[in-house]
């Protein structure tokens, strides 16, 4: 089972509804002892990163997601969930994120048009990388105002004004900035990749 | 890059789809969910649902269609008509819509969308905005479905509204609406430069020229059209190939997927 971390922030429905129409079962769960038992955990999220983190540590989830992200098992972080797997982000400076990787989400600069970077861009993606085997294209849908700059961990770069970095991680833990959920049939491709994965340690 | 997306308007009431969608083998062109499904094979980049009644009897058959929908449709979408309170836009946007499209309430009373922006991100918040040309440069903004002057300058007002917190300008030319005689690119691109968000420009498209146009000189970020794309007289597959030619970024459509 994937289990949808509920947290207060965001609308967790559509990542559910999305695994429903791939016949992936999934349940949304705000329970420890529920994520750390499912095979697969996504960690959504829509708004601030400090409001974000405040929340997951309220909640008591801040522990038993650092953990359950990096012990091997299938993990995905989408849109803020994504930004929850770094240090932190330049939103809430000094607030760490669960910090499985290293590196400072920033915002956009106000040189590269509109902010939020809302719509359909497209991704060049690592062909290696499982999470984006067999798209059946390459545009996804973004809404987000802060990205990471930092290559380190990068799988795919986007260009908006420049390059930004929407997806990272290594093995079976990633993270991605846009909206599988909402990003059509590439989406809902990718969110397939991740729900075939096996849950045991690689 | 950013690509422009191109969005139908589907028109709602009592949660079925009005005034007419006609689609080659549509078992239902009433049906909602059927249309947005059928849209979002097409190409469609986001859909807008339109409630045009809007009663308040009616808001459960409203929300049932939008719970619907999401759990069909994987591309975003907004659901706008009769939106007045924190409560309208939590009850959507729980349903499964993306964003919430917000017009004559925020006229009224514009601490609204400061709220709105606050409580549910700026995000999901787009402001709707009717206005008519009243001569040279001056746009009027009108409420209640482009029925009631209310004496406030368009760009104005656009410039307010994304102070206060719109995640998004769908700015809608009463005096082309139904004309298909093109977009009004002018305050397209007038708004387009006041505001930081993104500007979707409604009203007037006839031709893909039209929307070429609103795109380029209009500056707009996004295009919407009803009619013409309901009664098949515009594909939007041969819309999109249209402006690739020309240059715009557009998202590439894509195969059906094979299910799991």
């Amino acid at each position: 089972m994937i289990a949808i971390v509920d947290y207060g922030m965001g609308n967790l429905h559509s990542v559910e509804k999305a695994f429903a129409h791939l016949g992936a079962p999934s349940f949304i769960t705000d329970r420890a002892d529920e994520i750390e038992r499912a095979g697969h955990v996504v960690l959504p999220g829509v708004g601030a990163f400090g409001d974000a983190c405040d929340r997951l540590r309220e909640k008591g989830l801040t522990e038993i997601l650092a953990r359950r992200a990096g012990d091997g098992r299938p993990f995905l972080g989408i849109c803020l969930g994504m930004q929850l797997l770094f240090a932190g982000s330049e939103e809430a400076p000094g607030v760490p994120g669960l910090g499985l990787f290293p590196g400072v989400f920033q915002k956009f600069p106000e040189t590269v048009g509109k902010v939020p970077h809302m719509g359909w861009n497209s991704l060049t993606y690592d062909p290696d990388c499982p999470l984006f085997a067999d798209l059946p294209g390459t545009e996804m849908y973004f809404v987000h105002s802060f990205a990471l700059f930092e290559r380190t961990h990068a799988v795919a770069e986007t260009d908006y004004g420049g390059v930004f970095y929407p997806a990272a991680g290594r093995g079976r833990l990633y993270g991605v900035q846009f909206h599988p959920e909402k990003s059509g049939r590439a989406g809902l491709a990718l969110l397939r990749n991740f729900a075939r994965w096996e849950g045991t340690p690689c | 890059m950013l690509t422009k997306r191109i969005i139908p308007c589907l028109d709602v009431a009592e949660g079925r789809v009005v005034k007419g969608v006609s689609f080659e083998g549509l078992r239902d062109a009433g049906d909602p969910v059927e249309v947005a499904r059928r849209y979002d094979e097409k190409g469609a980049d986001e859909l807008v649902f339109l409630d045009i009644k809007a009663s308040r009897e009616n808001r459960g058959t409203l929300l049932s269609m939008v719970e619907r929908t999401a759990r069909e449709v994987f591309i975003p979408f907004t659901v706008g008509g009769g939106i007045r309170t924190l409560e309208d836009i939590r009850d959507i946007l729980r349903s499964g819509a993306d964003k919430v499209g917000i017009n004559t309430a925020a006229v009224q009373t514009p601490d609204l969308i400061d709220r709105a922006a606050r409580r549910f991100g700026a995000q999901c918040i787009v402001i709707s905005i009717d206005v008519l040309r009243r001569g040279e440069g001056r746009w009027e903004v009108f409420t209640h479905g482009g029925s009631r002057p209310t004496g406030r300058d368009a760009l104005d007002w656009a410039r307010e509204a994304a102070q206060r917190g719109a995640g998004e300008i769908l700015l809608t030319s009463i005096d082309a609406d139904g004309g298909r005689n093109g977009y009004d690119v002018e305050i397209t691109a007038l708004v387009s430069r006041a505001v930081h968000v993104p500007v979707v420009a409604s009203g007037g498209a006839g031709t893909p020229a039209h929307f070429y146009d609103a795109l380029t000189r209009g500056r707009a970020d996004a295009v919407l059209a009803a009619s013409l794309f309901h009664f098949g007289e515009l594909d939007i597959r041969t819309l999109k190939q249209y402006l690739a030619e020309r240059g715009i970024p557009i998202r590439r459509i894509t195969h059906r997927h094979t299910p799991m």
